[in-house]
């Protein structure tokens, strides 16, 4: 079987800052994005290695801000 | 291409006004994704509390209605007896339900009244400043509680969940938690099943969401998720105390 790919979107000027889409990304590519600061005032979350996205949607799930949309390519 | 995840219609457009990382964002979603899910958002009609989710009307996309701090129990009950064929449901913290509005609570579920409530207990009273609840947990500390709670002097944290459930016209009594994806999916699942149970009324139905509150524990958002799990859930046990299917 092929591995799952997939995209992650952010709205990011609805992020929070609040990290916890960071601690459950399986494969370690979320992280807040330091060089950048949203309308609301903080480091919103971004991706890092796009390529390495499995579509697993845990980000979107635990996110409480509705930041986070997932859609699966392969 | 397909769509792994995207924005409930359950929910409207407007940006939550809650503190960063609170987990009533994802209890939100998961309402609003079960009542799109079941085509319901036409026909539910939502009771807000008093606390941090006062403004939960503005969140939820169907038809909402605010109560008087601890009555939205019987604020649903009234409108699920004008409104029978309409799915009603009440969503209330722990300062709410568990203490202000504990008489109308467990009346509510005593008279069976055929309503699903969401109980988020995050073990303090968040909107107010952080004062201690009767869900707050021994040696907690909290404005009231500055030396962490004391049993001799406030009793015992309060389990809404095993209590109801020891109630004849209760249907569904479950509790859950949201400090992981694993048991957020455990958590639709129970409110999924509660709407269940009171659109085949079988009685009432409430889910305890243990959830948590960084700002007022004073913790990061990632450090509240992993107390909520050492803490709150050997005190709390999670599981189904009542379920209709399983008596039958």
């Amino acid at each position: 079987m092929a591995k799952a790919r997939g995209n992650v979107f952010f709205d990011s000027d609805r992020c929070k800052g609040c990290e916890l889409c960071t601690t459950v990304c399986p494969v370690d590519i979320l992280a807040m994005n330091r060089q950048a600061i949203n309308r609301k005032g903080y480091h919103p979350a971004h991706v890092t290695d796009p390529e390495k996205c499995i579509a697993c949607g845990n980000c979107a799930l635990v996110c409480p801000d509705l930041v986070i949309s997932v859609e699966r390519v392969a | 291409m397909s769509v792994v995840f995207e924005k409930t219609k359950g929910l409207t457009d407007k940006e939550f006004h809650y503190c960063p990382g609170c987990t009533h964002g994802i209890i939100h979603r998961l309402v609003g994704e079960v009542l799109e899910e079941m085509d319901l958002l036409d026909d539910a009609i939502g009771v807000a509390p008093v606390g941090c989710a006062v403004l939960a009307y503005d969140y939820f996309n169907c038809d909402m209605h605010e109560a008087a701090h601890g009555r939205a129990p019987a604020v649903a009950t009234g409108v699920k007896r004008v409104l029978p064929e309409k799915t009603v449901f009440a969503y209330q913290g722990d300062g709410d339900l568990a203490s202000i509005g504990t008489a109308e609570i467990v009346h509510a579920a005593h008279r069976g009244e055929m309503i699903t409530v969401i109980f988020v207990n995050n073990a303090i009273y968040g909107m107010t400043g952080g004062q201690m609840a009767p869900t707050t947990m021994i040696g907690q500390k909290t404005t009231t509680s500055p030396f962490g709670r004391n049993a001799e002097q406030t009793g015992s944290p309060i389990r809404i969940a095993e209590m109801l459930a020891t109630i004849d016209g209760a249907g569904f009594i479950e509790r859950v938690s949201v400090h992981n994806p694993v048991h957020i999916r455990k958590t639709k699942k129970a409110i999924r099943t509660a709407f269940e149970c009171q659109q085949n009324r079988k009685g009432f139905s409430m889910v305890e969401v243990l959830s948590t509150c960084p700002t007022n524990w004073g913790m990061s958002p990632i450090a509240s998720l992993g107390w909520l799990a050492e803490n709150m859930i050997p005190y709390y046990p999670l599981g189904n105390f009542r379920n209709p299917d399983k008596e039958a």
